[in-house]
């Protein structure tokens, strides 16, 4: 930060970008609808996931400014997230080796 | 974000970039346990989920999939007004910025009048919180979600009068970047919400 000598440095997004961003995820929020009414099996839940990772990847990289923060802003970001998984991992590993059931 | 405010009116004791970077530092940081408060339920669904496969079947269906995806368009919608917002208030266009303010709270009452309607359908047909594991999840996390759209109604509303009384700048918006910010996580919640709870069973 004290390496910066410019005070005011605001990456302003434009309005055609931030349009841009919403017909897609518009158009992702339809394919997940639309999928649902087909049966993949198991594959509908794995459809269903990456396509809201990617719509929730496009709403932190774009309407959040993640794209345009700095590393610091990034692990303040992404920590939680393997925490997260840590925690779901976890629970899951545990409830499912176990032979008793509780 | 109320620190932030009465950090200025008092004078700078801090480097306004300082400031500045530090407030959305811990607005991310904030952002991160809600992440997690959320996440316990999701480790919840999951577990039930694997355990009970027939039951979230079953029960998901009695959702309705449309007013789900009607609430998906609204909130997304939003997330780009309120984008637009931040943008608009960084180019020094106060008027324009409390107009995009002012869509994206009438599209959160929005989303609480369409959830209203769920909520009352779904006890019209005596489906409680009690009545299975699958619903105790789907009201348990809709409705801590419906609790941080009204937080993030409040906060909007403030950042709209605020902005209204000319207290935003071009040089000054922290609390209408980082206010932002908590809209766009009750976005983010809903996009893994909507497709967990009405799509897939």
């Amino acid at each position: 930060m004290a390496t910066h000598s410019h005070t005011e440095e605001h990456h302003i997004t434009s309005n055609k970008t931030y349009i841009i961003v919403w017909v897609a995820l518009m158009v992702m929020t339809a394919i997940t609808v639309y999928v649902s009414y087909i049966n993949f099996g198991m594959l509908n839940i794995v459809i269903a996931l990456v396509v809201a990772s990617i719509k929730a990847s496009i709403v932190a990289l774009y309407f959040m400014h993640l794209k345009f923060e700095d590393s610091i802003t990034w692990v303040f970001a992404l920590f939680p997230l393997s925490l997260l998984a840590l925690l779901i991992g976890m629970t899951i590993t545990d409830t499912f080796t176990r032979t008793i059931v509780p | 974000m109320g620190e932030a405010s009465v950090e200025h009116t008092h004078g700078h004791h801090m480097d306004p970039v300082v400031e500045y970077k530090s407030s959305k530092l811990g607005m991310w940081l904030f952002l991160g346990t809600e992440i997690l408060l959320f996440g316990g339920l999701f480790a919840a669904y999951a577990i039930f989920r694997a355990k009970y496969p027939e039951m979230f079947f079953e029960q998901h269906v009695e959702l309705n999939k449309k007013l789900g995806a009607v609430n998906t368009c609204i909130l997304i919608f939003s997330s780009l007004t309120m984008a637009m917002g931040v943008s608009a208030i960084q180019r020094g266009k106060q008027k324009a910025t409390a107009i995009l303010i002012l869509i994206t709270i009438l599209c959160g009452l929005a989303f609480g009048v369409v959830k209203y309607f769920e909520y009352s359908a779904k006890f019209h047909h005596h489906i409680y919180p009690d009545t299975s594991i699958f619903f105790s999840l789907y009201f348990m996390m809709t409705g801590l979600h419906m609790l941080h759209v009204f937080i993030g109604l409040a906060i909007l509303a403030v950042i709209m009068v605020l902005t209204l009384k000319g207290k935003f700048t071009a040089k000054y918006n922290t609390p209408v970047e980082v206010g932002g910010l908590y809209w766009h996580l009750v976005d983010l919640i809903w996009i893994y919400l909507f497709p967990l709870l009405y799509l897939i069973g």
